[in-house]
């Protein structure tokens, strides 16, 4: 016990028998992962229409800052325990939280994409003829893609390092391996679990900032 | 999250009692060096032990777990000891029992209510299950020099296996063992309960039930009940001094083979309780019972009220004080 809990942390991770089985690192990456999608897709749905609505018409603007600066304060770990009373254990109670945890960055993504682009532009497609969901799908959107990107950006990386909560009541994940070290002083473990979800935010959060180069308008970016 | 308030509580805990013992001892020089010993290695209480135990007639320290249902305990003893007119130092919600033992070893510390059960693997972890009565004798030699056992109580605070009494309805059970054969079950608990002796492998080696654990982390608190009334499971982990259990009308299933741990309540106290405060304390241990220990937990989860009037009510009702 008295070794670097790090180096016992990585000779956890390459045990080769963790690596298989339904509470292997494998599978339980991969229910991580989905918990993950799953809330920042439930959230987009509801934030990024919203936010493209206020972006776009300029109305409601105050309100949805205001609103999403007050869902960011929650703390999730209540959420989870308050949904989990209301509608019991499994895998809706977490969701909720996560959805509630990812729409601030969802909203604030969508309407700042909207917004960003430049006025001249949008009254130049319009003095063309073009309807406004002409307008908003084909300028303004194009032209705010990587911030809209970069809100999906903010709102994964903090759900997948976040979704180690689903585990609290009852579900899988990788916080199985988290809360299991604790309570059974296995701190070795207990590492391993959050190196693994510390990996997996930066990857996705790799992976994001490359969308988010890539979908740049030409014109827009730096040379 | 929990360790971090708990460690918080706890500095701010032992960084009191050296400062109190420093003061108390009037010998030593630098009160905040005894504090800062204590709290930085969790061990270094050799210094304060010179001091704690040799006091005759100083303060009795009386610690406890950060569980509300320990302190309530410890305030037990506490009024009993002052009803002998000891004076007593309250040392309640240190948090875990690899920080509060050594204080207790060293001497800052000489009354705290413990779980048989849980203790003996403190010392011992390989410990395996066994009488109450077995429990306590080896927990008497495991014990370091300086510390010793009072008797137990019939009072005990143990993991279990719970379900619904309709569920036990439906399958006559009574004890684990009437699970066996019962395909499909599940048992809300903490997910450490999936690597305990008495989990799933146990279970399967001592009454040959199969169950499959469902994490649920609020160690049997609100979550795991509801989990068991909503059907979600079919069975719980909840604490048997837990007034859920009666509340909801839960049936904890008897555990002949004693593959569960037994916890039942005894106090460990240092060189520093004399005859008089161990007598005091033996009649509290004797006076309470399973029942009471559940109705003075009642007390403070459903009329929230504080551990002093409980125990103070309690004591007055069995004439203890």
């Amino acid at each position: 016990m008295n070794e670097n809990p790090f180096a016992e942390a990585l000779a956890w991770l390459a045990e080769p028998t963790r690596w298989s089985g339904a509470s292997g690192i494998p599978a339980r990456t991969l229910e991580h992962l989905g918990y993950t999608a799953l809330g920042v897709a439930v959230a987009a749905l509801i934030a990024i229409p919203l936010g493209l609505l206020v972006g776009h018409t300029g109305r409601g603007k105050s309100l949805a800052v205001a609103a999403a600066g007050a869902a960011r304060a929650l703390p999730t770990l209540g959420l989870v325990t308050l949904f989990a009373l209301l509608v019991g254990i499994g895998l809706t109670a977490p969701l909720l939280a996560f959805v509630v945890l990812a729409i601030p960055s969802l909203l604030a993504g969508a309407y700042s994409a909207i917004e960003s682009a430049d006025p001249a532009t949008v009254d130049a497609a319009r003095a063309q003829g073009m309807t406004e969901w002409q307008i908003l799908t084909r300028v303004e959107l194009p032209l705010g893609m990587p911030l809209l990107i970069g809100g999906f950006r903010g709102a994964t990386v903090q759900v997948v390092a976040t979704a180690m909560l689903a585990a609290y009541v009852g579900n899988g994940g990788l916080g199985r391996y988290i809360f299991q070290g604790l309570g059974t002083q296995n701190y070795p473990q207990m590492i391993a679990g959050s190196l693994l979800v510390i990996a997996l935010a930066l990857l996705l959060d790799l992976a994001l900032l490359l969308g988010q180069r890539l979908t740049a308008p030409r014109g827009l970016r730096p040379t | 999250m929990t360790i971090h308030s708990t460690r918080r509580h706890l500095l701010a805990a032992i960084g009191a009692g050296g400062i109190v013992l420093g003061t108390a001892a009037c010998g030593t020089s630098d009160p905040f060096e005894d504090a800062d010993d204590t709290g930085g290695d969790g061990s270094g209480g050799s210094g304060a032990s010179d001091d704690g135990s040799g006091g005759a007639g100083g303060a009795i320290a009386i610690g406890s777990q950060a569980y509300y249902s320990n302190e309530i305990i410890a305030e037990l003893f506490a009024q009993v000891l002052e009803a002998e007119g000891l004076t007593v130092d309250r040392q309640y919600q240190i948090g875990q029992r690899e920080v509060y033992m050594p204080e207790l070893e060293g001497g800052a510390l000489d009354v705290l209510p413990e779980y048989i059960g849980n203790l003996l693997q403190h010392y011992d972890p390989e410990a395996a299950s066994a009488t109450p009565e077995e429990i306590h004798t080896a927990l008497g030699e495991a014990l370091p020099d300086g510390l010793r056992l009072l008797p137990f109580a019939e009072a005990t605070d143990q993991d279990s296996y719970t379900t619904t009494s309709d569920f036990a309805a439906e399958n006559s059970l009574t004890a684990i063992g009437d699970l066996a054969g019962i395909e499909g079950l599940q048992i809300a608990a903490n997910s450490e309960f999936e690597v305990r002796p008495y989990g799933p492998e146990g279970v399967k080696e001592v009454y040959d039930v199969d169950v499959s654990v469902v994490p649920v982390e609020d160690s049997g608190g609100p979550l795991t009940v509801q989990a068991l009334t909503d059907g979600d499971v079919q069975l719980a982990n909840i604490y048997t001094s837990d007034p859920a259990i009666a509340a909801n009308d839960l049936v904890v299933l008897e555990d002949p083979e004693a593959l569960i741990l037994p916890q039942n309540v005894v106090p460990v106290v240092s060189e520093n309780v004399d005859e008089t405060a161990e007598a005091a304390m033996t009649a509290v241990i004797e006076a309470l019972t399973a029942e009471d220990l559940i109705e003075l937990n009642r007390r403070s989860v459903e009329d929230q009220a504080s551990s002093a009037d409980i125990a103070a009510q309690w004591l007055g009702e069995k004439g203890l004080v």
